[in-house]
């Protein structure tokens, strides 16, 4: 369906913003909170119609929003699901985001979506794989793409590169930008056993428009090593904001998004959340000016 | 290591099937074993998906319990997982599943209250149309004979020889639990999302052929003949009323 409305290009600001929940729609309309902007994911507007639609109209009118892939398989073996970037395509027409993102990661085999993001082993041939995909996203988008780190449980034997290396080389070669999800750089040092700080410094912070916070559960493997399940479902964690402040001192201000997808709290605590990631940002305007060459958006 | 897809195919059958062993390849910390470690990824597929038919189908999961219902929702999923990147169409034949599910044949209007459900959920992303006003009801009833009505996208049925409508709202308002009286029939269900509230309307006798051949593209007279072939009772003009009422309808044709 052809958007009836325009709502011109409305830039997400280098603020905190929330990932919008329908147990929110109501209470953001009637208390126009001051938040910098609202992150969906576009799966959940593929309705043809009804209250999605409807609040995120609304909402539209009032806030930036940025649109959140969680279904396109980028990290896939097989082919883009053409049918799903078309509808991405009409969704972006539509509402007309200041960012849009997708995950390092795949979801779908064959015809069977699988509903989670897995991961991928890091070598020369999924480098070429995902590139070609991000090229394909890029002209069927006609808007740049940021490609979200992932958080992992498991690796694979046959991997040959860092992460790090593997989204350097992907950014070179495609042009897109990167979401830098600090949870998830938590989440893998700790399953992984490496330095999250070290991870930070070697992540091209230039590249990144947009930042994620999110909360994790705590967990061991069988070895009795800690595992954290990236699930969403609380406040971002004491380790996680001290790393975000270092990572802002690299990027700069960018947008910063707060995650809470499962056991969503009433708006207030959402919303809080958000005033803490302002507040960070703020607080890295402050002390410096940020390294050169870093912008908050293109 | 076979190909890229071949790994993936590995991956992806191991994630449904909870017998499977961790694909050849996985690992866990510095090398170490992932069994553990899979299983986050094995019990992330089923969970959110189970959790997306718990939401779909509160009212089938309030009638048999969440333990029940979650156990029976695993099943479904690890026989029908998505084919879509868009969860919202998923669980289109969790009420067939449910119909043949042997374990639930002690509530067997289970199947009919997850139809409703559904149907429920189809009328709430269904597109949007604005619907007639019924003042225009009067308008219309001097073309009666050749007019056909183009019903609202959200509009949908769903008949039952149980008293679907009746167990559907004591569930959704008492919890479902406690054992009452239902009363003898079948009942018919309108589902409709006028706006922004879905609406569930239990129908009279010969509403629901009535409907369904408007539907269908049936001019009014024909619909009616339907309807009162299939019952006595039909009343077309209260049907008619109802239906404009509801903000079922949402144009004319056929009346020049």
């Amino acid at each position: 369906m052809a958007a009836s409305v325009s709502f011109g290009t409305n830039p997400v600001p280098p603020r905190g913003g929330a990932g919008l929940k329908p147990e929110h729609y109501r209470t953001i309309l009637d208390s126009a909170p001051d938040v910098g902007w609202f992150e969906v994911h576009a799966e959940n507007y593929m309705g043809e119609g009804g209250p999605p639609h409807a609040y995120l109209t609304a909402i539209r009118e009032r806030y930036p929003v940025s649109l959140h892939g969680v279904g396109l398989s980028i990290g896939g073996a097989g082919p883009l699901d053409k049918a799903h970037l078309s509808r991405l395509r009409v969704l972006a027409d539509r509402y007309e985001p200041g960012l849009f993102s997708e995950h390092l990661a795949w979801s779908s085999h064959d015809s069977v979506y699988l509903n989670d993001l897995l991961p991928l082993p890091y070598t020369d041939a999924t480098l070429s794989r995902v590139c070609d995909h991000i090229d394909e996203v890029h002209d069927a988008m006609a808007r740049p793409m940021l490609l979200e780190n992932p958080s992992t449980y498991v690796a694979y034997a046959e991997t040959t590169m860092s992460e790090i290396e593997f989204l350097r080389a992907v950014v070179r070669r495609t042009g897109c930008g990167l979401l830098l999800d600090v949870n998830n750089v938590f989440v893998q040092a700790i399953n992984h056993g490496f330095d999250p700080f070290d991870y930070l410094d070697a992540f091209p912070a230039e590249h990144v428009r947009e930042i994620h916070l999110g909360g994790h559960a705590e967990d061991e493997d069988a070895g009795g090593a800690p595992l954290l399940i990236d699930d969403h479902g609380r406040e971002v964690a004491g380790p996680v904001w001290t790393l975000y402040a270092e990572a802002l001192k690299k990027t700069g201000p960018v947008p910063t998004l707060i995650e809470w997808d499962n056991d969503v709290p009433a708006w207030e605590g959402l919303f809080a959340e958000a005033k803490r990631a302002d507040a960070a940002i703020a607080a890295c305007r402050t002390s410096q000016p940020g390294p050169a060459g870093a912008s908050p958006r293109p | 290591m076979g190909t890229a897809m071949d790994n993936e195919a590995a991956f992806a059958r191991a994630l449904l099937d909870a017998e499977a062993a961790v694909p050849a390849g996985i690992e866990g910390r510095e090398g170490g074993g992932a069994e553990r470690r899979f299983a986050v990824y094995r019990n992330n597929v089923h969970a959110n998906l189970v959790d997306v038919l718990a939401g779909r189908f509160p009212v089938s999961a309030k009638l048999v319990g969440d333990a029940f219902f979650r156990a029976m929702a695993r099943i479904y999923v690890a026989k029908t997982p998505p084919d879509s990147a868009v969860l919202l169409r998923y669980g289109g034949g969790f009420a067939d599943f449910v119909a043949g599910f042997p374990p639930a044949a002690p509530v067997p209007y289970l199947a009919d209250v997850a139809r409703l459900e559904w149907a429920w959920h189809g009328a709430y992303h269904a597109a949007d149309a604005e619907p007639l006003p019924q003042e225009a009801l009067a308008a219309l009833v001097p073309r009666a004979e050749r007019l056909a009505l183009t019903l609202h996208p959200s509009l949908r049925l769903v008949r039952s020889n149980y008293p679907l409508v009746t167990i559907w709202e004591r569930a959704a308002r008492d919890g479902g639990d406690e054992p009452v009286r239902l009363p003898a029939g079948g009942e018919d269900a309108l589902v409709l999302r006028p706006a922004l509230e879905v609406e569930v309307r239990r129908l009279p006798e010969g509403g629901a052929v009535f409907i369904q051949a408007l539907q269908d593209g049936a001019r009014l007279p024909e619909a009616a003949a339907s309807a009162s072939a299939a019952a006595l009772a039909f009343d077309l003009a209260a049907s008619l009323a109802g239906l404009m009422r509801s903000g079922a309808v949402v144009g004319t044709s056929g009346s020049a």
